[in-house]
């Protein structure tokens, strides 16, 4: 009885910390459907969407939801600020190149942030008070129902817009094959913008619920989730969205029963070796085809 | 008829390599002109030149009086020519549907949209049958056809088919053929590039014969087809 309660308990817990990893890795994956690139910068844009959801509510003292809806169009542009000027320039160069960009793009975000907001860690403020909900022995509290709320519907509107509109068929159209959707009329430029919009929003969401989670917000905070979500979009297959979402919801809950069970100092290396383990035995992914690359 | 694609002289480059030596060619309105030649001439440059894929370094392309070199290609398909890629180049995860879709993408008019899908279905029947199959399980033919029905979506001006007849059986190459000449009857302009001389020739009113990035035989294709330069050459004797 003891065990399986607890059991419950670290799948709940799993499932809260999985969805943040999930709504980052969406955006690790999307971007690299689009233009091959794993931007390594994707956490700092995690981080940076913390910040400006945390100075919405201290500085404009709106409540969560106005807070959540601004980080994510203030994180939306900055992330396509980022691929305007720092990747664009590179779309024909080898890709290396804008890989080490992105890992400079990313150095960049983080000691920008240090000398505007301080390396002091800021503490998020409560906002959901102290409401929590007790199911027979468990515990859900109104921070896990937040993240967890906010995450389906965020997953809805996202594959209602890449299934069902016009913009969502390019981004799949260019995202399969760019050439052919040029040929079609897609202006890939746009589509690629749209895209880091997108992405960057999700982050954006992510950085606000985790603050709102743990109260406590740093400009290195993006480092260790932004590689976690990265494992989490490797593991469903990178460049699928569904995986991303699946990896996402596995790696938390891993890590979660890692922490519980053995000890929460393995939680990380957990999380780690999934990524060995993955690209030994299953590179493309639990959702990946495994096809060899195309001619 | 007057002149609809006319290609000045260009010279187009892959990195060092010059692929397109100064080539020019006329299409009329109304026409299937065909661009035959080995693998390897600049057949599918000079197509994706046109389309906006690959920039000219020099040379003038104007369609219908209007200047499109150096164009990108999601803009050049909006001024009416649309292509079908060598290889068929369908979005194979995506359905037929969704296909003739993003063939329409540049258009708004959804009456307009839903009378040409149907026109599409009624040329090309088995895509219909297939419509919410993931493109990728179609056969060879159908994928041709689909690839073909995407492009007519955009309601083009001008139709560039580049190999059409590529991987595919004979009595299929026909059937492609027989169709390729039936858009046309409905006022379509057609340049058709082919390493399949005889089919293309046989259909065309015009043809160049391209070697090695340059233009070295240009006119009737009935003429074409029976002189011994390019019996020789391309037609197997």
């Amino acid at each position: 009885m003891e065990f399986s309660q607890q059991l419950m308990q670290q799948l709940i817990n799993g499932i809260s910390l999985g969805s943040i990893y999930a709504l980052i890795a969406l955006g690790y994956t999307m971007i690299y459907g689009i233009i091959k690139l794993i931007n390594f910068a994707h956490g700092d844009i995690y981080m940076v969407g913390a910040y400006i959801g945390f100075f919405a509510i201290t500085q404009a003292n709106v409540s969560i939801f106005p807070a959540l809806l601004i980080s994510m169009v203030v994180t939306g542009l900055l992330g396509m600020l980022v691929e305007k000027l720092a990747y664009k320039p590179l779309r024909h160069a080898p890709r290396i190149s804008i890989l080490i960009t992105a890992i400079g793009v990313s150095f960049f975000l983080e000691y920008a942030s240090m000398y505007f907001v301080s390396p002091t860690p800021r503490t998020f403020p409560e906002v959901m008070g102290n409401v929590a909900f007790h199911v027979g022995d468990l515990v859900i509290n109104g921070q896990q129902l937040l993240i967890l709320g906010i995450t389906v519907v965020l997953m809805v509107i996202l594959t209602y817009i890449v299934q069902r509109t016009k913009l969502g068929k390019a981004m799949r159209a260019a995202s399969f094959d760019t050439e052919t959707a040029q040929l079609m009329g897609v202006n890939a430029d746009q589509v690629i913008s749209f895209t880091f919009i997108i992405g960057s929003a999700l982050a954006a969401v992510a950085g606000v619920l985790v603050g709102v989670y743990y109260n406590s917000i740093d400009p290195l905070m993006g480092i260790m989730p932004g590689l976690k979500a990265f494992v989490a979009a490797v593991l469903g297959g990178i460049g699928i969205l569904p995986g991303a979402v699946v990896g996402g919801l596995v790696l938390g809950v891993i890590e979660a029963l890692v922490s519980g069970f053995i000890s929460s100092t393995f939680r990380d290396a957990a999380a780690f070796a999934i990524l060995i383990l993955v690209l030994l035995f299953k590179p493309s992914g639990l959702f990946g085809k495994n096809t060899n690359e195309k001619v | 008829m007057g002149t609809m694609l006319k290609i000045d002289n260009i010279n187009v480059y892959y990195g060092a390599i010059h692929a397109i030596k100064g080539i020019s060619l006329e299409v009329r309105e109304g026409e299937i002109v065909t661009l035959i030649g080995a693998n390897g001439a600049g057949k599918s440059t000079t197509l994706r030149t046109i389309s906006g894929l690959l920039k000219p370094k020099d040379g003038k392309i104007s369609f219908l009086g209007k200047d499109i070199a150096g164009k990108p290609a999601h803009e050049i398909v909006r001024e009416g020519i649309s292509q079908v890629p060598e290889g068929r180049r369908i979005f194979a995860e995506m359905s037929v549907l969704e296909n003739l879709e993003l063939g329409a993408f540049i258009r708004k008019d959804a009456d307009g949209i839903k009378a040409d899908m149907e026109m599409v279905f009624r040329r090309f029947p088995r895509l219909e049958e297939r419509k919410a199959q993931q493109a990728g399980t179609l056969s060879g033919g159908e994928q041709q056809m689909l690839a073909m029905g995407r492009a007519l979506m955009s309601r083009p001006k001008l139709l560039l088919l580049d190999e059409p007849s590529m991987g595919l059986a004979p009595l299929l190459i026909r059937e492609i053929f027989s169709i390729i000449e039936d858009i046309n009857k409905t006022g379509t302009t057609i340049l058709l590039v082919e390493q399949n001389a005889n089919m293309a020739l046989s259909i065309a009113d015009r043809a160049y014969v391209l070697e090695t990035g340059r233009i070295t035989l240009s006119g009737d294709a009935a003429k074409l087809a029976a002189s011994e330069d390019v019996r020789k050459a391309y037609l197997g004797g």
